[in-house]
């Protein structure tokens, strides 16, 4: 096999991951001889690399067709592609709704950037992997780095709970992955998942894949949240510093979707029948007890964290109808949630201040009396995730609800819509709660974040325009997946 | 020029309203002058449409048709033919009452109470002239965030209860409707309203789309034993939200039934017809006697709204009994014009109600019978409008309330005595319940101080109440432009319900 030689074109698909690194590095440099002297720094520095890399990767980073590099642990396509320049995105406007947050806890230290930073890095490993070994390393040091963002508060022993038990339940679930991998390893001798894919064909699976098969589905079940691997969700969202969940809700996301697009549908897509059918009982499942168990909290962020819940019920019920119209479903439902839980977190955010989280339901009462502009954004992505037109979360539902119809899951059909409509109840009481009832007198008056603020205007002003103007997006996410 | 007159029509008071949310209630001056503009305007523009509608055929008119969501084959078209032209022009009418009643009578949050009803205005025109189910949808569902605003914002003590419900019957029906709308975009390929009333659909499919619409529909209209939303949503809201509630947003419900449920589905229709009709008979007859014990004003007249719009859909279901008795088209026509007079005089006197209850709470802040009595008395001005809008109620003839039901009965007679027999009770139940109140609130003594201490209306609530007796007047004593308009729909619809969709 003749060596290859290393040209800027055999590696300019990898322009983000390599961008990333080097900024990485440069920052930790500067925080470390400058960050005490000039708090923030760090902070506006990461914005700036943000938006560089996303211009960088657009420039250099975009690839017409599926190549592999490295041998074959890397694929670059469009889906990588433009998961990339989302996750660049994504991120800094998750950097932008936390900064006053960090501010005023006094967290606010380039340690915490590069984090996010890294983390970002192992999403970006995932996403473009094409091997088990690539997605084993995305996986760890998407999860390394964000055990450490979890913890990042030291004073708060509720964060070191949430980061403890998260620690502990996603070693079990690496050690699945780990596990099912080894296994699928064993059985077709190669790492590489395009010769997993030939060599898995339909119809003809071996008992051994299937036995790998089912640890490689518990992990991604793990990772996503779909009941019953979902205990570590709640907890890790409220334990977690508002603006760490903001962080682990959103951008994660896609290298979660990823995962099971790159392992089930790419590399195990022989055995579909198999998997799919694991994931049915998960979906419903997921649905159910989110939603349900969603109505019982009085946390916003626990509240939250059972909607992540049910969503991830609706993405799976995308995987579950097993056709590339039904990923481009989930994809379409992952973007959509995204960016919904986006301005979410952005509001609890806004709305809280030193000594007090706003994040309790009664925090939120009267809100539209004492700011209007957060208390209409929070209503507008509320009737979004509840399903409700004009907003942008209808159209992702209807997507998943029509590609069980394609596929003639009519039982998933009724079932996933009764299950919206409990969970209508529960976005519903968050705008009873701002809009009918009276303010809580010692709530404080919330602090004008203008940037911020500004931003999270124009992420609901996108809620809303993508709600009446679904088509671009739309044929997106079905034209990055083929 | 009609090239985007419906357009301007759905979009006009909903960019009121956003401008009327933007000036806030610091400039309310100028705020609720540009809503009762938006409003005033928005009325006048139907005014061309129905002159220039053309009454001899049942095709959709003043068609918009532009790409929306190209991978679903979705577009954005609007159209009206005969159905749903009286039904946009009823909703641009009721709009102006329900914002000159809310002039100065709203004190809290005032621009945003405007702007909620322009914005409701918009949405409710853009259901009824959707020519695209997914386009319907969205209206549709889109409109229940307003209302939901409307009643838990400005609504009475136990707001939040109320507007819960309301939201969470309606979704629940409207999910189901969405569900089957998919299944038949996965059929076939298209989301339009044509392409479904075209698709050749087994008996058993059909059966489930019937009742997935029915879901949808009789939660809307409301029916026996689906209706139990409506007086609690009724009773909470504040005036003008009662008004749109009870003269647009039911009959979103019969509206549905016409252009989706007969067209659609209709052998299933014709299978299921029996459900339909003892639902609604139930309707009239028992919910007429629970109006009968009503003490609170509004209750009673909500119940009142169920009975009465019992006669919309008995008169839509009965062509299939009609035409198997007497093999007439005719006779189904005559049902469902009653039906359709029916929907729109409903919409005009109900509201006119809701006006006249809000009138007497706004000075003495009580819904309940008891507290009044003998208010000719005092305001003879309001007892007079009062009195002809009850008359109407209960279907007085000259009243818009008789064309339709006298219609419907006499079609009924044609299905079978015993529907028109019970259907019959409403003229002594609606008599009953209607004049009974007018007895106990209007005349006798003058009951208390507070009665005693009543104002006569302003010229504001004036103007209000003589637009609507003068339009429940007209449609009573001369119904014959609005059964032109209807007349080629109408066949239409009766022929594409009687005709069999079944795959032969």
């Amino acid at each position: 096999m003749p060596e290859p030689t290393l040209t800027w074109n055999s590696v300019a698909p990898a322009t983000a991951e390599i961008y990333l690194a080097v900024a990485v590095c440069a920052i930790l440099l500067v925080e470390a001889f400058a960050g005490d002297k000039r708090r923030g720094l760090a902070d506006s520095l990461t914005l700036l690399a943000l938006v560089l890399g996303a211009l960088v990767t657009a420039v250099y980073g975009h690839v017409s067709a599926h190549t592999t590099l490295f041998h074959g642990l890397y694929v670059a396509d469009e889906l990588g592609y433009a998961l990339k320049l989302a996750g660049f995105l994504i991120v800094a406007v998750t950097l932008i709704y936390s900064r006053a947050y960090l501010v005023q806890r006094d967290i606010l230290r380039g340690e915490y950037n590069v984090l996010c930073l890294t983390a970002l890095l192992g999403i970006f490993v995932l996403v473009s992997a094409n091997s088990l070994i690539t997605v084993y390393m995305g996986v760890e040091l998407l999860a390394l780095s964000v055990y450490a963002l979890i913890a990042f508060d030291r004073e708060s022993g509720i964060a070191a709970e949430a980061a403890m038990k998260y620690f502990v339940l996603s070693a079990i679930a690496s050690g699945a992955l780990l596990y099912g991998m080894s296994i699928i390893y064993g059985m077709t001798g190669t790492l590489d998942l395009d010769v997993i894919a030939s060599r898995v064909s339909t119809g003809h699976a071996s008992l051994g894949v299937i036995f790998g098969l089912v640890f490689i589905v518990v992990a991604v079940a793990f990772k996503l949240g779909a009941v019953p691997f979902h205990m570590w969700l709640p907890d890790v969202y409220h334990g977690a510093p508002t603006s760490v969940t903001l962080f682990i809700s959103t951008v994660p996301q896609l290298a979660y979707f990823s995962l099971a697009f790159r392992l089930l549908t790419h590399g195990l897509s022989g055995v579909t029948a198999e998997w799919s059918q694991m994931l049915v009982p998960l979906a419903v499942l997921t649905l159910i007890v989110g939603n349900v168990v969603a109505i019982a909290q009085s946390n916003l962020k626990r509240m939250l964290a059972y909607s992540t819940i049910a969503n991830v019920g609706f993405i799976l019920l995308g995987f579950v109808a097993g056709t590339p119209a039904g990923y481009s479903a989930a994809l379409y439902y992952t973007l959509v949630y995204i960016l919904v839980v986006l301005g979410s977190f952005g509001v609890i955010l806004l709305a809280s201040r030193h000594g007090f989280e706003a994040d309790s339901l009664d925090d939120y009462k009267g809100l539209y009396a004492r700011d209007p502009l957060l208390a209409v954004i929070m209503m507008a992505l509320m009737f979004s995730t509840a399903g409700v037109p004009p907003f942008i979360g209808f159209w992702a539902k209807l997507r998943i609800i029509q590609e069980l119809w394609v596929t003639d899951h009519s039982a998933l059909v009724i079932i996933a819509a009764a299950a919206s409509v409990v969970g209508v109840f529960y976005y519903l009481r968050i705008v009873k709660l701002m809009y009918f009832d009276a303010p809580a007198t010692e709530v404080p008056k919330p602090v004008r974040h203008s940037a911020a603020r500004v931003a999270l205007a124009v992420n609901a002003a996108a809620v809303l325009a993508l709600g009446l103007v679904p088509g671009p997006l739309l044929d997106l996410c079905a034209r990055i997946l083929h | 020029m009609h090239g985007f007159a419906l357009s301007v029509l759905v979009w006009l008071p909903i960019a009121a309203g956003v401008v009327v949310l933007a000036l806030g209630d610091r400039r309310l001056v100028l705020a609720r002058w540009i809503a009762l503009g938006a409003a005033v305007v928005t009325l006048l523009l139907t005014l061309p449409l129905v002159a220039g509608f053309d009454t001899s055929t049942a095709a959709f008119q003043f068609i918009e048709h532009a790409a929306w969501i190209r991978r679903f084959d979705a577009y954005y078209a609007l159209g009206l033919d005969g159905i749903s032209l009286p039904l946009v022009v009823l909703t641009a009418f009721v709009t102006v009452p329900v914002v000159i009643a809310g002039w100065t009578v709203i004190q809290s949050r005032p621009a945003q109470y405007f702007a909620a009803f322009l914005i409701m205005e918009g949405l409710m025109i853009g259901v009824f002239s959707s020519l695209d189910a997914l386009l319907f949808y969205f209206f549709w569902e889109a409109m229940l965030i307003p209302m939901f605003l409307i009643i838990g914002i400005w609504g009475g003590p136990r707001r939040v209860y109320a507007t819960l419900k309301f939201f969470l019957y309606t979704f629940l029906g409207s999910v189901f409707m969405l569900v089957a709308l998919i299944y038949m975009y996965v059929k076939s390929g298209h989301y339009s309203i044509a392409a479904f009333q075209e698709l050749p659909l087994t008996l058993f499919e059909q059966r489930w789309i019937f009742l997935a619409f029915f879901a949808a529909f009789a939660v809307k209209v409301p029916m026996w034993p689906v209706h139990t939303w409506l007086p609690d949503a009724h009773v909470e809201a504040p005036t003008g939200g009662s008004v749109i509630l009870a003269a647009i947003m039911l009959k979103m419900g019969g509206y549905g039934f016409l252009r989706f449920s007969l067209p659609i589905t209709p052998d299933a229709s014709r299978e299921l017809d029996w459900l339909i009709i003892a639902l609604s008979l139930i309707a009239i007859v028992y919910i007429g006697f629970v109006a009968l014990v009503q003490q609170d004003m509004k209750k009673l007249i909500a119940y009142s709204s169920i009975a009465h719009m019992g006669f919309v859909t008995l008169g839509a279901f009965i062509a299939y009994d009609i035409v198997t008795n007497t093999g007439s088209l005719q006779g189904a026509a005559m049902g469902l014009d009653g039906a359709m007079v029916q929907m729109v005089s409903h919409g005009l006197v109900s509201g006119a109600l809701f006006l006249c209850v809000g009138v007497m709470y706004d000075r003495l802040h009580s819904r309940e019978i008891s507290a009044y009595g003998g208010v000719i008395n005092t305001m003879p001005r309001f007892a007079g409008f009062m009195v002809l809008f009850c008359l109407a109620n209960s279907g007085l003839p000259g009243t818009s309330g008789f064309v339709g039901e006298f219609l419907v009965i006499l079609a009924s007679f044609k299905a079978s005595f015993w529907y028109a027999l019970l259907a019959g009770t409403t003229l002594v139940l609606g008599a009953a319940y209607t004049l009974w109140l007018v007895k106990r609130v209007i005349f006798g003594a003058v009951a208390n101080d507070g009665v005693a201490a009543l104002q006569d209306l302003n010229g504001r609530e004036m103007l209000v109440l003589t637009m609507l007796a003068l339009s429940v007047l007209a449609l009573g004593l001369w119904p014959a432009p609005l059964l032109d308009i209807m007349r080629a729909s109408i066949h239409h619809l009766v022929d594409q319900a009687v005709a069999t969709k079944l795959p032969v």
